[in-house]
């Protein structure tokens, strides 16, 4: 064939259409997504994380700790007798990437499950693609809730987990006057309006809320706020690279910890340590998990991390631990799955509907037992409350005695209950994937 | 809100000020000499705190001998390995300087990883003074300062020294400039290398304000520019700019919230620059 602009247009015609051909047979908008597993091959999942740009100083973390994880179910023996294979990506803190990502997963990499996202935003960013596929979406961090899919497990602390110990205690410790400070976008507003609840209950008295744009780091106005009002405590919602911010400020304009402490629910371990210990020391977070945890689990947990090659940042933290649970409910619902239908017909779907009450058992997960709510597929967990210390680790002052209920609707009563097939509403009607 | 926080809040506009102008110092000077419009100034700002934190880090430097020393590493080094083979393409700085951004962060990012560092300073800088109701944080004091310093500092090299009247020679007619043998190349050089060394002093103040990590050039650069633009690419305009939108900025904020005093700022810019699309004060012959 003789090379003429007509023939290279034909060529790439039919090299595009032959090309463009598996979406032809791609299931319709619902329906499942065909198993791709077959015996002798590892299980691919997906890990999708920020790797780079603004979101990569928790991400990265969540990355490494998930590729140790992956590495540690692999030695004992891989899930079900197979092992799995992670398919790694860098999401690059972009949101239009995330979705991106998502879709090469589900449709060329043909994982079975993807673990990935930090902020809510991403989450948002990638479910409808998870949900028109009925694909299974890991998140692994805490959230605010008023969601309700049929697609993702959680293995973070809800909104209302987060706080219902730590408001009463900082309100019974230092006083009920109360200023909140947070980050400007869903998660931390979301948060705050659970918190006032909680905040209401204990009799305390809320002086001031206020928010700063994400990734802005002056913290002057806002502390002059503060100043005026000068409250018992603190509440903060200020995340990631603002919250490194606020802390150093906090010291640096003379507000002194002991008469006015800050209540975090996202200051741990990386960001202490980011800050320099003396400008944590004193605040307070409310976690399920904390590096200094003294357990037998948590101690191997983090020597063998901190001693293996992904443990190079040098630290565990909270996102960390949940990242890591989640890698074994993950295993525990894929094994129960694949011994209810059969290693080879398992899809993303079964795994999910196996996953209500999956439990990690305390000599698994660091942070002591937890299992998966049948209903609404977030996690059981014990919140505990720590305090840092001058040398950056956290003391804990409180820990929740019993398993609290993960509850993603805790403030919206009328929105109604999220059950196993969708929200379902006072009147009894229920509606699939609300996001 | 009594008078006491008022005066708090412009307390606190100055040192706003200070810190927006000081972000704002080196890309005025690049962009009002050379007329280049540096979209690496960003991270030479990181590479300021970086190196500050290699001093202290690796030879255990006191933060304030890394403050000027960051300015002489960041400027000396990056200007003659990189950015003197961008002069002279105007078209091609911009996307040029761009991309040294990206290598810049992504090459950060490989060398020290992703995780936020930490820079030690004395004490002392980490405590506030209280005038009366009026509290005045150590270290803003410290920004404010350097910043004097550096404005006075650049004011008698612009116009007190013989390297000042060239410079405003070349800004004003670089072939004229050159027929009375003056390199222009090399006034484009050192004023370039001075305006890196100053995102470099700037970068070893944000660090210990805020946070080091590589992507921490980006919240400040797009104020920076902001400041260039309205002070239209001179050094006392970017001086008023700065100052104006950083009073405005504390006051809004003081009387509703940051995000809207944020807003309002925008708009007033918008609109100031829909009457005034030059800036406050246009450096005559500085476009070419």
């Amino acid at each position: 064939m003789k090379i003429t602009r007509r023939n290279i247009l034909k060529t790439t015609v039919a090299a595009s259409v032959t090309l463009a051909m598996p979406h032809l047979w791609l299931p319709k908008s619902g329906e499942a997504w065909g198993a791709t597993l077959k015996k002798g091959e590892p299980i691919k999942v997906g890990l999708l994380f920020s790797l780079t740009g603004s979101l990569a100083v928790p991400e990265e973390d969540s990355t490494l700790v998930m590729q140790y994880a992956i590495d540690e179910i692999n030695k004992a023996g891989g899930v079900a007798g197979v092992p799995i294979e992670p398919v790694i990506v860098d999401a690059k803190s972009d949101f239009s990437v995330y979705s991106e990502k998502a879709k090469e997963l589900i449709l060329r990499d043909k994982v079975i499950a993807i673990f990935g996202c930090y902020t809510s935003a991403s989450r948002k960013a990638i479910l409808p693609t998870v949900m028109q596929r009925d694909h299974l979406l890991y998140y692994p961090t805490c959230y605010e809730g008023a969601e309700c899919t049929q697609n993702t497990i959680c293995t973070g602390p809800l909104a209302n987990q987060h706080s219902q110990d730590l408001i009463p205690f900082m309100v019974q410790q230092f006083g009920k006057r109360v200023f909140f400070v947070g980050s400007n976008y869903v998660w931390p507003k979301e948060s705050n309006k659970n918190a006032k609840v909680w905040l209401e209950k204990a009799g305390g008295e809320l002086l001031g809320e206020e928010y700063i744009p994400l990734g802005s780091s002056e913290f002057g106005p806002v502390l002059n706020k503060i100043r005026d009002a000068n409250p018992d405590f603190i509440f903060s919602t200020v995340v990631g690279a603002s919250d490194i911010a606020f802390h150093k400020q906090f010291k640096q304009e003379g507000f002194k910890v002991d008469k006015m402490p800050i209540a975090s629910l996202t200051t741990g371990e990386i960001e202490t340590r980011a800050m320099g210990a003396e400008f944590g020391a004193g605040h307070f977070l409310s976690a399920p998990y904390f590096q200094s945890l003294d357990t037998p689990t948590n101690h191997k947990f983090v020597e063998s991390f901190l001693k293996s090659k992904y443990g190079k940042n040098g630290t565990t933290h909270y996102n960390m631990e949940e990242t890591y649970t989640s890698a074994y409910v993950f295993k525990a619902g894929f094994e129960k799955a694949a011994a209810a239908v059969g290693f080879e017909n398992v899809t993303p779907r079964i795994i999910r509907d196996h996953s209500g009450g999956v439990r990690v058992e305390d000599d698994i997960s660091p942070e002591g037992l937890v299992w998966i709510d049948e209903d609404n597929f977030n996690t059981w967990l014990k919140p505990k409350i720590g305090q840092c210390q001058a040398d950056g680790t956290f003391k804990i002052v409180k820990a929740a005695e019993k398993h609290v209920a993960p509850n993603p609707y805790s403030i919206y009563p009328d929105a109604g209950v999220c059950t196993k097939d969708g929200l379902k509403a006072p009147d009894g009607k229920i509606r699939k994937n609300v996001i | 809100m009594d008078l006491g926080s008022l005066l708090n809040a412009l307390i606190l506009g100055v040192s706003i000020a200070s810190i927006w102008l000081i972000a704002a110092l080196g890309l005025t000077i690049i962009y009002g000499t050379a007329g280049v419009i540096n979209m690496a100034h960003g991270e030479l700002i990181m590479l300021g705190a970086y190196s500050s934190y290699m001093l202290q880090f690796y030879l255990g430097l006191p933060y304030l001998l890394c403050l000027p020393a960051s300015f002489v590493i960041v400027g000396l080094v990056l200007e003659r390995c990189l950015i003197r083979y961008l002069y002279n393409r105007p078209l091609d700085t911009l996307l040029a300087t761009y991309g040294v951004s990206l290598v810049l962060m992504q090459g950060v990012r490989l060398l020290f990883g992703s995780d936020p560092k930490y820079l030690a300073v004395p004490e002392i800088f980490q405590s506030n003074v209280m005038l009366g109701s009026v509290s005045i944080s150590v270290f803003r004091v410290v920004v404010l300062l350097v910043t004097t310093l550096l404005v006075l500092a650049l004011w008698l090299l612009f116009y007190k020294t013989r390297f000042g009247v060239q410079v405003r020679a070349v800004m004003q007619n670089k072939e004229m400039a050159a027929s009375f043998g003056i390199n222009s190349g090399r006034i484009y050089m050192m004023t370039f290398a001075l305006g890196a060394g100053l995102a470099g002093v700037a970068g070893a103040l944000f660090g210990v304000l805020a946070i080091v990590l590589p992507t921490m050039g980006a919240s400040y650069v797009v104020q920076a520019f902001l400041m260039v633009v309205v002070g239209g690419g001179s050094l006392a305009g970017s001086v008023v700019a700065s100052g104006a939108t950083g009073e405005l900025q504390s006051v809004f904020a003081f009387f509703t919230n940051d995000t809207l005093a944020r807003f309002i700022i925008f708009v007033l810019i918008v609109v100031f620059l829909r009457f005034r699309p030059q800036g406050l004060f246009a450096q005559a012959g500085a476009r070419r």
